[in-house]
């Protein structure tokens, strides 16, 4: 399993969706997937290895980085994505055996209802942007944190490999995901509307 | 998703290109994503580990580093050609909800709509203003960040923590600056390209204005039934995109 093989699975699970569910995947691949997978990874690529820290303390660079970068950027993005993407094939799941059971074309507007529904436990989207805000102290990457942390001596200044490239990349990902979080809300808008007319 | 998926979709965009747009699609793959894959990330691919600033002090590399090179080359590179195709796939999700809507029209109204393609030629139109948009921003945007396309040997570094004034050095400059000459150029190449497209299109669209208002002028008996026949052509996946934009 990997990026294409979901964009295959969701290409065909989006049969179903709006014009707003099909310009949200089209977001979603070419201004997340897409920039995370060629450029982002190769960002956060050196995290961890030019990670300096002012001393020769043994094991000081390895907890020192361990408590400022719990789960990096990288992975959370990842799981974010992959999240994101799960209530679009639950609905997909569903709607092939509603169509199997019933031996005919599943109602649209209940078929949409629950594409709907869907698209509402999408909203954890931005629960794990809110993550890495709390996580991160903000959407910025430090130049230098200052650790304390055993067996570091004292305090220890440590350098951050790349902040400003990485936080370029935080807010261009921030942005998108709130993109994605309008169309979202814009579709579910649309969706109870319809709904409720018809 | 990677390059690979990109061409796949923007192949299929292809088939609703002008001949200078086959053109475009042609130099923006062969001569910047393929170069930029298989050539310029492996340049670019040391360019922190073996940035060497002359002194001992911890962090002073990390931060000259981050100094000089706030975003590489390599993801600005990648940003462009993203934004740069961008919208040629909103052309194509046009072409396929016109498509859709067509079939639906024709089957209701027996071939009498009229047939109103305007919109794809503006669609298209845009696409090509917002792909010169995009080009000449980011090239404008290297060119600011970067001062100028070619890369130094040796900057020189004062930022804290580094003791006094710090001389570093960086990783393969001359290779690099080839590289950087190279992707301005075909990038400029592509926007040429868009240009003459863009000239292309609105020269060819007056033209057709002006014999349309001509001919009108002379009653036609058979209007219905061209407009049926481009109604087909349409439909049909080998159509020729250039006999289908009209403005009127």
């Amino acid at each position: 399993m990997s990026w294409p093989a979901l964009y295959t699975q969701l290409v065909g699970a989006n049969r179903h969706a709006t014009s707003l569910g099909k310009i949200w995947l089209s977001v979603l691949f070419i201004f997340r997937v897409m920039v995370l997978v060629v450029a982002a990874e190769s960002v956060w690529g050196d995290e961890q290895s030019d990670f300096t820290c002012n001393t020769l303390q043994p094991g000081c660079e390895n907890v020192c980085y361990d408590q400022f970068f719990p789960v990096s950027h990288i992975r959370l993005w990842c799981l974010q994505l992959v999240f994101v993407s799960t209530p679009t094939l639950l609905v997909a799941m569903y709607v092939a055996y509603r169509n199997h059971r019933d031996k005919r074309k599943l109602l649209q507007v209940c078929a949409l209802f629950y594409y709907d529904y869907g698209k509402v436990i999408v909203m954890t989207d931005k629960m794990m942007m809110y993550a890495l805000y709390v996580v991160y102290d903000g959407f910025q990457m430090p130049r230098l944190v200052q650790c304390d942390q055993w067996p570091c001596p004292n305090l220890v200044d440590c350098f951050i490999s790349r902040p400003t490239e990485k936080t370029i990349f935080t807010v261009f990902m921030a942005t998108t995901s709130s993109i994605c979080m309008v169309l979202n809300v814009a579709e579910l808008v649309y969706l109870v509307i319809k709904a409720f007319t018809r | 998703m990677s390059w690979g998926a990109l061409y796949a979709q923007l192949g299929g965009v292809n088939k609703h290109s002008t001949s200078l747009g086959k053109i475009w699609l042609s130099v923006l793959f062969i001569f910047r994503i393929t170069i930029l894959v298989l050539a310029a990330e492996s340049v670019w691919g040391d360019e922190q580990s073996d940035f060497t600033c002359n002194t001992q002090q911890p962090g002073c590399k990390n931060v000259c580093y981050d100094h000089f090179f706030p975003v590489s080359h390599i993801r600005m590179w990648c940003l462009q050609l993203i934004f740069v195709s961008t919208p040629a796939l909103l052309v194509a999700m046009h072409v396929a909800y016109r498509k859709r809507g067509d079939k639906r029209t024709m089957l209701a109204s027996n071939g009498t709509e009229k047939m109103t393609d305007s919109t794809l030629w503006w669609t298209y139109t845009c696409s090509l203003f917002f792909r010169l948009i995009f080009e000449g921003g980011f090239m404008y945007a290297l060119y600011f960040v970067y001062d100028g396309f070619q890369m130094p040997r040796l900057v020189k570094c004062e930022q804290w923590p580094c003791p006094n004034k710090v001389d570093c050095f960086i990783s393969r400059p001359t290779e690099k600056t080839v590289f950087t000459i190279f992707m301005v150029a075909s990038s400029a190449i592509c926007m040429v390209l868009n240009v003459a497209e863009l000239f292309y299109l609105i020269v060819k669209a007056a033209m057709r204005c002006m014999t349309r208002s001509s001919r009108r002028k002379h009653t036609y008996p058979d209007s219905v039934t061209r407009d049926n026949k481009k109604n087909e052509m349409l439909l049909s996946s080998s159509t020729d995109s250039s006999s289908n934009k009209t403005m009127c």
